[in-house]
């Protein structure tokens, strides 16, 4: 597929629905929860995007969707121009392959009998990638990659007697070994320790700088975009609400709901322990039975009566390749 | 309980304070020799990475040790009185809930699932204090107002609160008894970032209003900042630098708050943030001379020997040996 048109985005998202049905006892369905409620986005081959967003806004059931492990509703996944509900088997097989995940939790994603050999070796079996010393020399130029070293002496190992940290670049090195063309990575270091995060992420980009692949890097910390990603989504109750750069929507946010999120962050002050963080009240919406209008509207300081509770917005474009999903921003 | 004492005068002085659990390998020092001081309607926050002593401390100050902990040796002294010496009963029936509370790590996760949150948060008054249950729930419900729940939450179950309200309501039963210090393990590290700074900005109120004195436990830099008047950050189970907020974010002494504060990932700066190469030492087998010289960039002959603390100013404390003779660091 070398002759792809470089134009044609990697992956697209078109109207993407993830609903999941509530049932008691198993049978009598109690509601339905809107995890993934019509996200429109694409991503180009090589790009980084984050996608940002509290927890529960449903932010790891997109990702779910979009790896294939959840059917969606409604909409559709493509990957490279085909239909994600048009590939089966071996093909189905042939897309895991080219997508990496790193899960959410990193402490749950190595399997606990498994030394490290085996836990990288297995994905390698699955899809057929032999003979055995070629397998071997892959998880040991993927060890290698991720800084894992000595490698003779981190294969051995269990994943309980390995830090956070080190777990997290073995489930990296796995999401690498079958040279994907993206990975997806889930809150890859909110469950680790601060001063590990930076590192984790600086490797993340450096893979997906050196092999070209595309990433959608999953976080609830706004603070940590501004390096690792090029353009920023944000997430709110199941909907991309504002899309754009990362310096665009970081200095001229166009959604009040990014509004809040930038001004609930601190860079470290001394000033900050001096004054209130201006935020708005409430909490997240619930996703069996959001809000009607806008789903922000309840919180949104700006919103306008008569509009925003009863219409809900589409995507407005306030600038070039910025997109907000807001009233306010609708032109003249 | 009113204490008249000079408000300047601290409230909680840590001294020398030292304490190892047992364990099969031998002995692991996590609290190796700590000295803080804590003043009236201060906040102080202690960071440090994981595994550096933070909630080993904050358990030997609460007496909520696990069995395989040594005996704490050093002095904790409350208004001038040392608690570290007093017998169990009488720390309980004058110190924990009554004087200090703490909320532990995890502690939202901790509660109990079939128990209606109203009735655990006005616990520590009927345990600690004898109140009527009724006493009690009323000033649960004043808590949770405090805290920003509505009052009918009283009568649910945790299941039934989101985390943001389950780490309120943690808190409200840390405020209860009206304590003059609460420790805070790790309140906001599980939530997501409308509500951290929701839950900062009841803390900034009730120090505000109550004056109660906190002592913030934290690997976030970014959020420690919101609460901090002082810090304290630790490394292998010591404390290396004590300062006040000021000095500490803006002008950090020692070379791990430098590179800590480098760390850091912001959002309102071109310069990407610089992780610290190499891991914490083993608290088992900590390394002569200065713990951090292994990652230490700095480092140089006097290194290799135990850094004595030094005073670059009034209450600030480095423990690293570009400080003496005045140096600045
Ligand atoms: N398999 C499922 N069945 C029913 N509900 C589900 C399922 N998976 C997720 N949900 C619900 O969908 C909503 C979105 O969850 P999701 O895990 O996608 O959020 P998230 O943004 O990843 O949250 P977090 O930041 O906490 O990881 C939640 O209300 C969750 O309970
Ligand atoms: N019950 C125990 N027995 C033996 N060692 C322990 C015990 N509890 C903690 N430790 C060890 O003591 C050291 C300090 O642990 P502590 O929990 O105080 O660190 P922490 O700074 O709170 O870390 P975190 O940020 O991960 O919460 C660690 O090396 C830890 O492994
Ligand atoms: S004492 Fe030496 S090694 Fe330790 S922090 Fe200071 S300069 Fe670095
Ligand atoms: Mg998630
Ligand atoms: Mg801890």
């Amino acid at each position: 597929m070398n002759t792809r048109d470089r134009s044609e985005p990697l992956l697209v998202a078109e109207d993407l629905q993830t609903h999941f049905e509530l049932r008691q006892w198993g049978f009598i369905r109690t509601g339905t929860v809107r995890a993934v409620d019509g996200v429109r986005f694409t991503l180009d081959a090589g790009e980084a995007a984050a996608v940002v967003g509290e927890s529960g806004c449903g932010k790891s059931s997109l990702a779910r969707t979009l790896l294939g492990l959840n059917r969606p509703t409604g909409g559709a996944v493509r990957f490279e121009g085909q239909s994600l509900a048009d590939l089966k088997g071996a093909d189905l097989k042939a897309y895991r392959a080219r997508v990496g995940y790193v899960q959410q939790d990193p402490y749950g994603a190595l399997p606990p009998f498994m030394d490290i050999r085996r836990a990288l070796e297995e994905p390698l079996v699955v899809h057929g990638i032999g003979p055995r010393a070629e397998r071997e020399r892959r998880i040991d130029a993927a060890l290698e990659e991720v800084g894992l070293t000595p490698v003779a002496q981190v294969r051995g190992k269990f994943p309980h007697q390995l830090s956070g940290g080190q777990q997290q670049r073995v489930v990296i090195a796995r999401a690498l070994l079958l040279r994907p063309k993206l990975i997806i990575a889930d809150e890859p270091v909110s469950m680790l320790d601060a001063s590990v995060r930076v590192e984790i992420l600086d490797l993340l980009h450096r893979v997906q700088r050196e092999h070209d692949i595309a990433l959608l890097y999953i976080t609830h910390d706004l603070s940590t975009v501004r390096h690792y990603a090029g353009r920023v989504m944000v997430m709110y109750a199941g909907r991309i609400v504002e899309q754009a750069p990362v310096d665009a929507l970081l200095d001229a946010p166009q959604h009040p709901y990014t509004e809040a999120l930038l001004s609930a962050l601190a860079d470290p002050d001394p000033a900050n322990a001096r004054q209130m963080r201006e935020i708005p009240g409430g909490e997240a919406p619930s996703l069996v039975s959001p809000p009607p209008g806008c789903r922000f509207h309840p919180r949104c300081p700006q919103a306008m009566a008569g509009v925003c509770e009863t219409r809900d917005p589409p995507d407005f474009r306030p600038a070039p390749y910025h997109r907000a999903a807001c009233w306010l921003r609708e032109p003249e | 309980m009113a204490v008249t004492a000079n408000p300047d005068s601290p409230l909680l002085e840590i001294e020398d304070l030292r304490m190892q659990y047992r364990t099969e390998q031998g002995p692991v020092n996590a609290v190796d020799g700590v000295n803080l001081e804590i003043r009236r309607n201060e906040a102080l926050v202690v960071l440090g990475e994981s595994g550096c002593g933070k909630s080993s401390l904050a358990k030997v100050l609460l007496r909520t040790l696990p069995r395989n902990a040594g005996r704490p040796t050093g002095q904790v002294r409350l208004d001038g009185r040392d608690v570290l010496a007093l017998s169990e009963e009488r720390f309980r029936r004058e110190v924990r809930w009554v004087r200090i509370a703490l909320v532990m790590q995890a502690a939202m996760n901790a509660l109990n699932p079939v128990v209606r949150v109203g009735e655990q948060v006005a616990e520590p008054l009927r345990i600690h204090r004898g109140w009527s249950r009724r006493a009690a729930m009323a000033r649960a419900a004043e808590a949770f107002e405090e805290v920003g729940i509505a009052t009918d939450f009283l009568q649910r179950y945790p299941h039934e609160l989101s985390g943001g309200m389950r780490q309120r309501a943690v808190l409200a039963m840390a405020l209860v008894t009206d304590p003059d210090l609460v420790i805070l393990d790790e309140p906001t590290s599980a939530l997501d970032v409308l509500t951290q700074a929701s839950i900062m900005n009841v803390l900034k109120r009730i120090k505000r209003d109550r004056g109660t004195s906190f002592v913030l436990i934290t690997h976030d830099v970014a959020t420690s900042s919101e609460l901090a008047d002082r810090v304290a950050l630790m490394y292998a189970g010591q404390v290396v630098e004590e300062a006040s907020a000021e000095a500490f974010f803006t002008a950090p002494g020692h070379p791990y708050s430098q590179m800590l504060m480098a760390s850091v990932p912001r959002l309102r700066q071109e310069e990407p943030p610089v992780p610290i190469p190499g891991r914490p030492p083993s608290l088992q087998d900590p390394p002569t001379g200065c713990r951090f010289a292994e990652r230490c960039p700095r480092r140089f002959e006097r290194c290799a020997e135990d850094p004595a603390v030094f005073h670059p100013d009034a209450r600030h404390r480095v423990r690293c040996w570009l400080h003496e003779a005045g140096g600045t660091g």
